[in-house]
Parts: structure tokens; sequence; C-alpha cells
């Protein structure tokens, strides 16, 4: 008996009996499903994960002013506390006590109105130093960055956001045009490509000017010299726990604090931000799992269940081929395979019902979820090998069965 | 037929077969101590009352039951000794079996049953199907390939039980009362065609109640409560 024949047969055994191997299949099928979403959910996680630190910059330590003990994260304390300082800025620059520390890039964000041909655009406004643009990692669709003399001589240069240079001007080419932040006039020297948005701000909407220029100019007073957020990038991924320790040393020193726990800044890295998203996919992940684990025991169960009743309803049958000269292995296969169709047909079911659910779940729980092809393949690979360990018991017994005993049953 | 085949070796050999069948407690003997040589080509009727043990017998002969006690060797070899992939290479390949009760399998249609035995002798299917077509023609159904079984009269299902035996070409056809259902022009049509097979050297046994029938084979074992009673050459 040749394996055309053998699926030929088991195939129109499972299809005599579509609604009841429909059923049979129902636990293989969610179990799959599960498997794959699962499998889709990792993916999707990591992926969001990499483009949001994309969207930072690599490397990068974050530094915000408020203590480290209201840990909500890299925005904790922010516009409460105003401890960070220019001069903090410069420290954590320094080669000899932050070696590891490759490049500082300073926020002070403040939201100012713009003002460009009788157009107004409110925009947060961002001073820097000429470093931002490497250490955010951004690029410029036109023009050029300001660079460390502009800084120096708080020259009144401006780079846009794309979608604020389109909201002023209505288009993206305007270097060398005028705007006006809060009545100061600025010049319009580069604008910087679109970079989508991050969990908390539009990375589109912004104007970046030398943080000089916004701390005289645009806000003066008393609060000239605080900076909101300060972003310090590591020479590489290894230096970064030093670069950490260094910039933690820096500040204590300079804000004369003697114990870590009561400092007044925090400083978060990446992996903080990789550990909040891991978080949601852990929970669902356990969850999945779970359902996996138990639909696909479930499923094999039914499998089996189904396979004895098959065996039983054809012990006749079985009697009879073995009378003509069927062999046990020849039994024994065709159980098998049925049992593995029978797998195989809840893993497509199952392989489907995952893709659609990877196209539905990112609605429901604002995560991406990607459909991966190995997933497919591995939960089809496993489906049939659940249907054939399940069908070794029912496979064997019909393989056993002694013809004259089985043809005698009614 | 011809004297050489007095000289022909057995083939067939049962010595002191028993078989005991139990049901529950109840044990019943089918078979009490049952001697028999049949010879190669050989064409033997086996008759007896009803419950005498007749089917018991055949399906010793068949490898399909094993017996209680006693030995069966089959072209000399003991069948107690065969492991169960032998046991399924004999049926297939040395026995037609023709069981009491046709034992077709429903689903299929004539010719589907008819080439069930080649399918296990690895036979490719276009082959299959001529064989099966051509058997089916030789019991005198050739134009019900297609039908199932549920589509045909008993003496017509009958029939393509007698075909499924023979498309194999075994040497041995056992047939296990192959004309009970068959009117007398379909008997004669049987009986003609087990005739040919003999000619052309097979082993014939066949269980009949009918005299007629068992006229045609060389001789006649006459079964009772188990035992064999009498084993005579047929007049010619
Ligand atoms: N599986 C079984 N379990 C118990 N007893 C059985 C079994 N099969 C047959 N018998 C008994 O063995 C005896 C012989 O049965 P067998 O079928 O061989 O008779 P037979 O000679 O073929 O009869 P018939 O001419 O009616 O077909 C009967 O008394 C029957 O009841
Ligand atoms: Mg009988």
């Amino acid at each position: 008996m040749n394996w055309t024949e053998t699926l030929h047969t088991a195939w129109s055994a499972v299809r005599s009996h579509a609604l009841r191997s429909l059923l049979t299949v129902l636990g293989i099928l969610i179990g799959i499903a599960a498997v794959i979403l699962t499998v889709g959910l990792g993916l999707g996680t990591q992926k969001d994960v990499a483009s949001q630190i994309d969207s930072l910059g690599s490397n990068l330590l974050i530094v915000s002013p408020g203590s480290s003990t209201d840990s909500s994260g890299m925005r904790g304390g922010f516009g409460t506390a105003t401890t960070l300082t220019l001069a903090d800025a410069e420290a954590l620059g320094s080669e000899t006590s932050a070696p590891d520390i490759a490049a500082v890039a300073p926020e002070k964000t403040t939201s100012l109105a713009l003002e460009a041909n009788d157009t107004n655009w409110t925009t947060s406004v961002t001073g820097t130093t000429a470093s931002w643009v490497d250490v955010r990692a951004r690029e410029l669709e036109v023009g050029s960055f300001f660079d460390e003399e502009d800084v120096a001589s708080a020259a009144r240069v401006v780079v846009l956001g794309s979608e604020t240079a389109t909201e002023l001007f209505g288009r993206t080419n305007v270097v060398g045009q005028t705007v006006e932040i809060d009545g100061t006039p600025f010049e319009v020297v580069g604008v910087l490509a679109s970079a989508g948005s991050d969990s908390s701000s539009n990375l589109d909407d912004i104007a970046v000017a030398p943080i000089s220029t916004v701390a005289n100019v645009l806000v003066g007073g008393t609060s000239a010299s605080s900076v909101s957020t300060i972003y310090l990038q590591a020479a590489s991924a290894d230096q970064l726990a030093a670069a950490y320790q260094e910039a933690q040393a820096v500040l204590l020193n300079l804000h004369g604090i003697t114990d870590a726990d009561s400092a007044d800044f925090s400083i978060s890295s990446q992996e903080a931000l990789v550990e909040t998203a891991t978080s949601i996919y852990q929970t669902l992940t356990i969850l999945l799992t779970g359902i996996a684990a138990l639909s696909l025991l479930v499923g094999g169960i039914g499998v089996m269940n189904i396979m004895l009743v098959s065996v039983t309803e054809r012990t006749r049958e079985i009697g009879l081929r073995k009378a003509l000269g069927a062999p046990p292995w020849a039994i024994r296969r065709q159980f098998l395979t049925e049992a593995a169709i029978l797998g195989l047909g809840g893993g497509i079911l199952g392989a489907l019902l995952g893709a659609l659910g990877t196209l539905v779940l990112p609605a429901l729980i604002g995560s991406s979820v990607v459909l991966s092809g190995a997933a497919v393949a591995g939960a089809l690979g496993v489906s049939i090998a659940i249907g054939i360990v399940f069908g070794v018991y029912p496979a064997t017994r019909a393989a056993r069965l002694a013809p004259i005993d089985a043809l005698r049953t009614e | 037929m011809s004297p050489s085949r007095e000289a022909a070796e057995v083939v067939i050999e049962l010595s002191g077969v028993r078989k005991v069948y139990r049901t529950g407690s109840i044990e019943f003997e089918a078979l009490r101590g049952v001697d028999l040589d049949i010879r190669r080509g050989e064409y033997v009727a086996i008759m007896g009352p009803s419950g005498s043990g007749k089917s018991t017998l055949m399906n010793v002969l068949g490898c399909l039951d094993v017996v209680t006690s006693g030995t069966y060797r089959l072209a000399g070899s003991d069948v107690g000794d065969l492991d169960e992939a032998e046991l399924a290479r004999i049926r297939n390949r040395e026995i037609g079996f023709v069981f009491q009760g046709f034992n077709l399998l429903p689903g299929l249609s004539a010719w589907r049953n008819v080439e069930l035995p080649l399918i296990y002798a690895g036979v490719p299917k276009d082959e299959r199907r001529e064989r099966a077509a051509v058997a089916l023609e030789r019991v005198g159904l050739g134009d019900k390939l297609d039908n199932r079984p549920g589509e045909l009269s008993g003496g017509q299902q009958q029939r393509v039980a007698v075909a499924r035996a023979l498309v194999g070409e075994p040497t041995m056809i056992l047939a296990d009362e192959p004309t009970g259902n068959l009117d007398s022009v379909s008997t004669v049509d049987v009986l003609n065609l087990f005739e040919e097979l003999h000619a052309a050297g097979r082993t014939i046994v066949l269980i009949t109640h009918e005299s007629e029938v068992a006229e045609h084979a060389e001789r006649v074992v006459r079964v009772r409560d188990g035992l064999i009673q009498t084993s005579e050459a047929v007049a010619a």
C-alpha cells in the first residue's frame, strides 16, 4: 500500500465525517491560533521596542530632574523640579570625569507661539546643543543643524520639524526663511526629516534652537539655566553601564548629595523602556501560552478519542483488510495518517484564525503583532505531531485486531 | 484430472486440530480433533449440517483464526510459528477467501472492493483497476464495476466476493458457501469458473449444502459435530 493510497483512504475517512472531524480538531485549532498569536505578539513587541529605541537614538541614558524614587519612568518629575542645569550638562561632557560618555545633549523645552507670514503655530521649542542631532539620531531633510559656534554666540537660528514647517509655510523647503518665536525673529537653517511619534510626543512638530538662545532670549529670568532633560550617549553599548556610573557620580558630586537614594535627579536607560514594553507582552504571553498548551492537550485527547471511535466503528473493515492481506504496519499507518490529517487540519484552521488575530489584535491592545512564517510552519509541524502522538494508541489497537474477531463484530 | 495429481505434495495438513470458543465461562469445542490432508491442485467440497464447524474449519485453513491445539502445516511450514507479517503475506498471495457473509465494504464500489487484495500486494493503480474489471467480468458483473454493494442483489454481491478472491491469482481458493445466494444459472457460472481454476492447477476448497455443487469436486469431506466423518472421492 503506497502513500497516495494511504493518504487518499485517510482523507476520505476524515471527510466522510466532516462535522465530527471539525469538532475534533477544535482544540488543536484554538491551540495553534494561540501559539501563532503568542509568537506574533513577542515579535511585535520587539519591533515596537526597537522602533521606540530608534526614535530616541542608540546607547542612550536619559537624565531627568526629580527624585529617582518617584520612578514613573523616563519622564519622572518632568516639569515639576528644575534641579538640572546647564552646568550639569557641561560637567557631564567632561572627558576626565566622564570618559565613557561620548556626547551630551541637554534639552530645555518650552511651549511657544511661532509666526511666519501671518501664520501662527504653537509648538514645543527645544533648546539644545549641536550634538543633539546625533544623540537623538535625527536626520536633516534640508539645510543643516546649527553648530557649536551658533550655541556659543547664542545665534538666532532654528531647525524646524517637518510638520512644523508645513504648518507654518505649507512646505518643508524653507531654509533661509524667517520665523518669529515669541516675537523674536529666527532664521530657519534646516528642517528635520520625519521620525514619526513616540509614545509621549510628536517628533515632527518641534522647533530646535541653540540652548543659549532659548535660555537667554526666550526664557530668561531665574529658570534660564535650568534644563528639562539631559540626553547622554555612551561611546558604545558596552560602556553604557560605566557611563551610567559616571553620570551619577558627577551629578551627585555637583549637587552636593552623598546618598544616591536621595538624589534630586534620575537616570534611566532604554532598558527601562524595554521593561515597560515587555511587561504587557509577558502577561499576555503567559495567558496565551497557557491557552495554547491546554488547547493542544485537549485537542490531542480529542483526536485520540475520535480515532478510538473510528477504530471501533471500522473494526469489521479492519478485519476484512487484514483477512485480505493487509499487514499490521499498513493498518497502523492508515490510522496514524488519519490522525495526522486531523492534526494538520486543525493546524491549518488554527493558523488561519491566528493570522486573522494578528490583524485584529493590534487594534485591541495597541501593540504590534507580527505574523511569522516560521511560527506558522512550526505550528503546522506541531499539529501534525500531536495528531500522530495521540494517534499511536488507537492505530496500534487497530493493527493488533485479530482478523476473525474483527470480522465477527457487528 | 491427470494421474500425476495423485502424487502432488500435500499443501494443507491438519493434525489433531481442536478449536474451543469461549463465551464468558461457557466453552464450546467447535473442532474436536480434525485430521485432514489436501494436496496441491485438489478440488475439495466440505459438507455437513449447520453448526457442525465447517466455517470454523475454513477460517483455520485461511489463516484467519488460530487453533486451540493441534497443528496446521501450510505448504510445509507450521502456521502457528508464523508472525503477523508472514500471515498477512500468505492471506494476500496464497489464499483467496470467499466469506459466508460476503464481507464487502459498503462504501466502496464493486471494483474498489475487488482491488483490495491487490493494494496490499503492491500492484500499481492502473493495473489494479484493469485486473479488478477482468475479475468482475469473469463472474458476469462487467457492467456493475461502479456499483456499491448496496446497489447490488445478494447474488451479485456474492459474485463480487468471488471476484475479489480470484483477483490476486492465489494458489488456493477457500470458499464458504459461494453459491448459497445464487440462482441455478449463476451457480453454474461460478462452478464453471472454479472448474477453470481447478484445471489451471489451483487448489479449491468449498463449503456447500447442496450435493449438486459438491458433485463438481474431486473429493467430499463430511463434517459432523466438529469431527470429520468421511472423506471420499467423488465418482467421476
Ligand atoms: N465466535 C464464536 N463463539 C462461540 N461459538 C462459536 C463462535 N463461532 C462459531 N461458534 C459455534 O461453533 C459451531 C460451529 O460454527 P460454524 O460457524 O463453524 O458452523 P458451520 O458449520 O459453518 O454452520 P453453517 O452451515 O450454519 O454456516 C457452532 O455451534 C457455533 O455456534
Ligand atoms: Mg458456516
